[in-house]
């Protein structure tokens, strides 16, 4: 426990010199669909929006909205039906290692250890320098896992394979990182955990981040701006500026007033889709509606 | 150091079931056997077989006889041989087929129909084939092993995770740094279970291929155990025929076991949980 708040609190140990580079990202127009002729079916459209330089932005929408092939799509692994992908104006056609995508679950490899896990990208680029081993060292420092670095991924925690995940993933030092859905399936508490460290890394350097999440408290907590998506086929709906200070601290930022507005704000757009889609006939968003309503009448199971 | 003498305790109660169990049926075996002169009557089966007693005396004084050591001496070879050009063709080949569509097209037809061909019906053939008895007893026991490793590895390579080659490659990894780093540590157990199951199966193949060539050319000694086994039985000796069943399994269990040892220590990641 002692090691963890070591480890938030301002950088202990200073990073070696890596100059943090950031781009930005302009989505117009674009559509998606899978499928030919009377199948096909229609995932994303005519969606466009800005990741925007520097920023933290979070995607957030109902599952099944798209995001993950809006994921794909900004890596490189797909490409889109129509309309345009754009990185600081030169067009996406295929993955890169100017974005880097964590994925949902773990997919650190299992056959190395931490440290080798991390120096994966620096090593696949012909780059084991000094600078990068420190890099590498200093990372696993601030993700709390220098006493693993030899450990392989089974034997780390849930918590401590995502955080080894976004070490790998920053050592690269990407333009953009895309993050989908990283801490989905830990426990909540892991999860705020996660969120601190998380954001403590990008309060540091403000590298260009987008992050998609189901998750409304993960996503006001970490967003500066919050990106909210339609029901299929996927748009974005909303966006919100989320002027909460930072560096954010999980009781500061759930004491607070703005926030909770926030959180009221996007719920209500999000309860809309939900309407939307619920008359429309879908099953999945009969769940959001029954919970909206009972919590904006103050009826719920966990009353507040 | 409390887990540690729990699992130590544990270790020793199933090594001492082991020993019991082994212990267990030699005596059942020793009375199956003599049944006949201890209790009048023959236990059907076990009464024809020699009895453990009997086997030891037999073994014993083969201990000195330099053709007994031939021919396990001859086995193993052939089986190393059928064995490591199995794995040397195999795994490459395996690995081939699952990265190169156009490939594993053009090759896994024909590969699915040699396949089932039990390696033993291969016999008649391969000695036509080949120049020497010794190159197709080899050759019999290389086709033991191959298909088992081929399809062993194609399989583990097909079933790796799209998303460690996405990663990989959003990482800037070229393709042979993906082969290199992702897909040969990942197929790697499903090579080592490949051959573990292949190393039995030689053994399996090797005996027979030995009894049903004649085993080789250097006569009665240089034979392998198959042929010890099948001399044993047309010389009348059934306590060594036993010897030489018993000698194969204990090969067997060698080499299975060596393989587990030096797969686990390959693949670290599977052994530390």
């Amino acid at each position: 426990m002692n090691a963890i708040t070591q480890n938030l609190s301002p950088a202990s140990s200073k990073s070696p010199n890596v100059k943090i580079k950031a781009a930005e990202i302009k989505v117009t127009n674009v559509s998606k669909s899978y499928g030919a002729g009377l199948f096909t079916k229609e995932v994303i459209k005519d969606c466009s929006f800005t990741i925007e330089r520097n920023k933290l932005t979070v995607m957030i929408g109902p599952s099944g909205c798209g995001k993950s092939t809006l994921i794909r799509l900004l890596a490189g692994f797909e490409k889109s039906s129509s309309g345009s992908i754009e990185i600081d104006g030169k067009r996406i056609t295929g993955p890169g290692r100017d974005r880097l995508v964590v994925f949902q679950e773990s997919a650190l490899f299992p056959w190395m250890t931490t440290y080798d896990n991390i120096m994966y990208g620096p090593k696949a680029r012909g780059e084991n320098t000094q600078l990068n081993r420190d890099q590498a060292e200093y990372l696993l420092e601030k993700v709390g896992l220098t006493a693993f670095r030899e450990k392989y991924p089974p034997q780390l925690s849930g918590g401590m394979q995502r955080r080894a995940e976004l070490a790998r993933a920053m050592i690269n030092n990407p333009d953009v990182m895309i993050l989908d859905e990283p801490f989905r399936g830990l426990d909540c508490m892991s999860k705020e955990l996660m969120w601190e460290y998380y954001s403590g890394l990008y309060e540091e350097s403000h590298r260009t981040n987008f992050f998609v999440t189901t998750d409304i408290d993960e996503a006001i907590f970490l967003a500066d701006r919050l990106l909210i998506m339609s029901n299929i086929p996927g748009q974005v709906r909303a966006t919100i500026e989320v002027d909460l200070p930072r560096p954010r601290r999980l009781a500061f930022v759930f004491d607070n007033e703005r926030a909770v507005a926030i959180k009221m704000e996007a719920l209500s757009i999000l309860h809309k889709e939900a309407m939307k889609s619920f008359s429309g006939g879908s099953k999945a968003a009969a769940d959001f509606v029954e919970a909206y309503s009972k919590r904006s009448s103050g009826s719920g199971p966990s009353e507040q | 150091m409390n887990a540690k003498r729990l699992r130590k305790a544990l270790f020793n109660r199933s090594k001492l079931r082991a020993v019991i169990a082994i212990f267990v049926f030699l005596v059942l075996w020793e009375i199956g056997s003599r049944s006949k002169e201890w209790f009048g009557f023959a236990v059907p089966w076990i009464g024809h077989v020699p009895a453990p007693t009997a086997v030891v005396v037999a073994w014993y004084g083969l201990l000195g006889d330099p053709g007994y050591w031939q021919s396990w001496y001859m086995s193993t070879l052939r089986v190393l041989a059928g064995f490591f050009a199995a794995m040397v063709v195999g795994i490459p080949l395996g690995l081939f087929m699952a990265v190169n569509r156009t490939f594993n097209g053009l090759v896994f037809p024909s590969f699915e129909i040699l396949r089932p061909i039990p390696p033993l019906a291969w016999v008649p053939a391969s000695i036509i084939f080949w120049p020497s008895q010794e190159l197709s007893i080899a050759f019999v026991t290389f086709l033991g092993a191959f298909f088992t490793i081929v399809i062993n590895v194609l399989g583990g390579a097909k079933s790796i995770d799209p998303r460690y080659f996405q990663s990989a490659q959003s990482m800037g990894s070229s393709q042979w740094d993906v082969f290199r780093r992702v897909v040969l540590p990942a197929t790697l157990p499903s090579i080592v279970v490949g051959s573990a199951v292949g190393m039995g199966i030689t053994w399996e193949v090797v005996v027979a291929a030995e009894m049903i060539s004649g085993g080789g050319g250097s006569g009665g000694s240089g034979g392998g155990l198959g042929f010890f086994i099948w001399n044993s039985y047309v010389g009348g000796s059934y306590e060594q025929i036993v010897v030489g069943m018993i000698s194969i399994g204990i090969a067997g269990f060698i080499s299975s076991e060596l393989l587990r040892k030096l797969g686990s220590y390959l693949t670290p990641w599977l052994r530390k949980r």
